[in-house]
């Protein structure tokens, strides 16, 4: 009965989704203010609909009800209640149906929140938004219904992939998608603006702060998923430039790139086609992710549905959107008044050197990403594209973007000049030689770029405090006149120099883990000792420990420094029930310089000791404590008023000419 | 899913982790290079994966191959060649540049130069009709103004 609920609540969605779709749109263009309003509540009805089928779907997980076919392939009584509600969309259909659950939900924030939008505007925001959505219910009716029933029930599920098993990666999803799906509302506004023939400034004031929302979400769904590959995997990577990983990067790459062009146009009314361009790159990315992921084009964790036909349906819808959306660009963009006029010296010109290094770093990790598979299809032999290759290219491209990093703030608009951008900068260029001069006197073992890295991280940091510093005039006036100007300074201010300062955080995590990380792998029985940079590990125990759906071998290990005790930590290999699949749990202990990643391996031959990998990792946290800074700037900024609220003053003018 | 499920389980029938104690050479020096080379190899069977990360037999297979012959004094390269000659490209996670894959190792310059191309161009042309000059009806105004 309750599913039954749900598929007749997502029809019903549907049904909402086509009236959202065109209603508006055909109001907007007879300007007929009452056909124009329909959208609002449409998308907030299309919402509803999409929450309570997903409330119904969560119910039948909660409840083990075997009787729906997506919940026995995915579920098991046994499971813990989290992994229960996790495994709703923990497989392909239920994904999907947080998929459309995430970008209603968007809709129907700008229907709420979206008072002081042109009507005009509005509603043909929402008649896009309400296209994507109708495709994709379109999509979970005909070929991926989480409602279909199994007759006879049966008494038992058939379980979660153990590997989903786990916190993080119960939520790495939802914040992923909300992120993916985010970016539909720039493509909304993008393609309203070019059906409207009107892209300014208060336009991109409109679309910054949803973009800045989508890109935050992006930016934690991937850590967490970096997070879970480092601890989870059990050999202590946290990137693996893996197709899957790689289509969610496009789109954080385009995001950012989109959150800084944006700026552009919103301060000086300039680089409005290019904006426009890349809000619809930023969406087709993350759809083409959906279609790469879920097609079986690839195959992995990530890859739910090797189904050819549900392949082929996202493909259709990834063409009508691209294409369409590439398509009414050519014909309209040219149209698009270009304005303010700038020096290539300039606040404008940084953005716009930012720009193309970030379109050309999404381009290398398309090209990448894609490579393989076109050769492969075109016969031309198989080839593998891995981490070396984007060592070799996409970083290369990410060093001058960083290093600039700093300089961009620093530039006046329109016309700028180098040298008082540069006296600005000395106090963070002294520190970042200082950085690296100690590095290369206290670290000089390993690779000799790896100080330089380093000091780059630090360049950035260095860069956004004096940034800060200097806005609030430290060091020129009083520092109580100082401290109070800075708490004068804008949110956006701190949000930007806290994101870009989380940017220098993560340089220094990946440089230090890269460049200094030991290892060592041996065999150990109980009560064997193993040194590892400068602690000893000591092997004491181990047991088998019953969990509630797994059965897990456990190692015990004492970690001492001398003769001083830091603390015992587990290790596990857990095989889960019913699918005998093993897992490994690494046992980690942080330290503040980094973290010690013990991993218990298999029995020796003998049966009487043990493999044990044991890794050192340098400030490997410092790899996702920068990431949780750059949300927290971009919460920041989503936090000052005159960021989210949008032009009151132009607003209402905008307002009266879209109505008389 | 369930698909999935089961080549995961296949994948890891033998749930050895990566590099195993009784694999590492005695030779620092070799053992060294051998782990470097690891990295650059795919275990061909896995997603991505180099042998070194993976914990599949047949990349077991490989990181052992792949030592006998260092052992057997063969250079990187020589060993590389040898993994290639029996897997073929696939093999190595830096793919080889030649004609095929000419746009993959030179795209993403390729697209760099063409931006940067692109925004000089269309810099001259901005700026070669500076400001335009006013209008006769934007100087009616104008006067009227003064």
């Amino acid at each position: 009965m309750i599913a039954e609920l749900g598929h007749f609540a997502v029809i019903l969605a549907l049904a909402a989704s086509l009236w959202q779709s065109l209603v508006p749109l055909y109001g907007a263009h007879v300007n007929d203010t009452r056909l124009m309003r329909a959208a609002s509540p449409a998308a907030l009805a299309q919402f509803l609909l999409i929450l309570l089928a997903f409330s119904a779907l969560t119910w039948n997980y909660v409840t083990s009800d075997f009787s729906v076919l997506n919940v026995y392939e995915n579920s098991h009584s046994a499971k813990p209640m989290l992994y229960k509600i996790s495994g709703v969309w923990g497989n392909h259909e239920g994904s999907m149906l947080l998929w459309v659950l995430i970008l209603a939900a968007f809709g129907a924030a700008v229907a709420a929140f979206g008072n002081n939008l042109p009507p005009a505007l509005k509603a043909r925001v929402l008649s896009v938004q309400g296209m994507v959505g109708l495709a994709f219910l379109l999509f979970i009716v005909t070929v991926s219904n989480p409602f279909l029933r199994l007759d006879p029930a049966p008494i038992e599920g058939a379980g979660l992939n153990p590997v989903l098993q786990d916190p993080a990666l119960a939520f790495h999803p939802p914040f992923l998608y909300a992120g993916y799906v985010g970016l539909s509302i720039a493509f909304s506004f993008a393609v309203a603006a070019l059906i409207e023939g009107k892209v300014d400034a208060a336009w991109a004031r409109w679309v910054r702060p949803w973009t800045l929302l989508a890109w935050m979400f992006l930016t934690l769904g991937i850590s967490m998923g970096s997070w879970w590959a480092y601890y989870e995997l059990g050999w202590g990577g946290w990137w693996f430039w893996d197709p899957v990983e790689n289509a969610s990067l496009m789109p954080w790459l385009a995001a950012t790139a989109l959150l800084h062009s944006a700026i552009v146009v919103e301060k000086r009314n300039a680089l409005k086609i290019w904006t426009i361009l890349l809000a619809i790159l930023s969406f087709s990315l993350s759809l083409m992710g959906a279609f790469l992921v879920r097609s079986g084009v690839l195959t992995s964790v990530h890859a739910f549905a090797v189904d050819p036909q549900r392949g082929l349906f996202i493909l259709v819808i990834l063409m009508v959107f691209i294409g369409g959306a590439l398509s009414l660009f050519a014909l309209r963009a040219p149209a698009l008044k270009q304005g303010g006029l700038f020096a290539p010296l300039s606040r404008e010109g940084a953005l716009v050197v930012n720009n193309l290094l970030l379109a050309a770093a999404t381009a290398t990790v398309l090209i990448g990403t894609l490579y393989p598979l076109v050769l492969d299809a075109l016969n031309a032999g198989k080839i593998s594209v891995g981490p070396p290759y984007f060592n070799l290219t996409f970083v290369p491209l990410m060093i001058p973007l960083l290093l600039l990093v700093p300089l961009g703030p620093m530039l006046s608009w329109k016309r700028a000049d180098i040298y008082p951008a540069m006296q600005r900068l000395w106090a963070a260029a002294s520190i970042a030689l200082l950085t690296a001069i100690l590095t290369f006197a206290f670290h000089f073992k390993g690779p000799w770029a790896a100080p330089l890295a380093i000091a780059l991280g630090a360049w950035l940091i260095a860069g956004s405090l004096s940034e800060i510093a200097q806005r609030a005039q430290f060091f020129k006036v009083s520092p109580a006149t100082a401290f109070a100007r800075l708490k004068g300074l804008p949110g956006q201010a701190f949000g930007m120099a806290l994101a870009h300062l989380g940017v220098g955080v993560m340089v220094i995590g990946i440089t230090a883990v890269s460049a200094w990380r030991t290892e060592i792998i041996t065999t150990v029985k109980p009560g064997d000792k193993v040194e590892i940079s400068g602690m000893t590990l000591t092997f004491l125990s181990e047991r088998t420990l019953e969990g509630p759906n797994f059965t897990a071998e456990q190692g015990l290990f004492r970690v001492t420094i001398g003769d001083r005790e830091i603390g015992e930590l587990t290790s596990e290999k857990r095989n889960f029930r019913p699918a005998s699949m093993p897992t490994t749990e690494a046992g980690l202990h942080a330290f503040w310089s980094g973290d010690l990643y013990v991993v218990m391996g298999d029995k020796t031959a003998d049966g009487t000791g043990r493999t044990l990998r044991a890794y050192y990792n340098p400030m490997v946290r410092w790899i996702w404590i920068g990431t949780v800074i750059m949300f927290l700037g971009g919460l920041l900024s989503l936090a000052d008023r005159r960021y989210r609220v949008g032009v009151p003053k132009t607003a209402p003018r905008a307002a009266l000419e879209a109505t008389a | 899913m369930k698909k999935a499920l089961i080549l995961a389980a296949l994948l890891n029938a033998a749930p050895a982790l990566a590099v195993e104690p009784d694999e590492i050479l005695a030779d620092p020096a070799l053992e060294h290079r051998a782990r470097a080379l690891s990295t650059e190899l795919r275990c061909v069977v896995c997603q991505n994966q180099s042998i070194d990360d993976s914990e599949a037999p047949l990349a077991r297979d490989l990181r052992l191959l792949l030592r006998e012959r260092l052992q057997a004094g063969d250079s990187d390269e020589a060993a590389k060649a040898y993994l290639v000659a029996r897997y073929g490209d696939f093999v190595l996670l830096k793919p080889p540049f030649n004609t095929t894959t000419l746009f993959l190792w030179l795209g993403p310059f390729l697209v760099l130069a063409a931006g940067t191309l692109y925004l000089l161009l269309n810099r001259r042309r901005q700026a070669s009709p500076a400001e335009a000059p006013i209008s006769a009806e934007e100087a009616e105004k104008l006067k009227k103004l003064i």
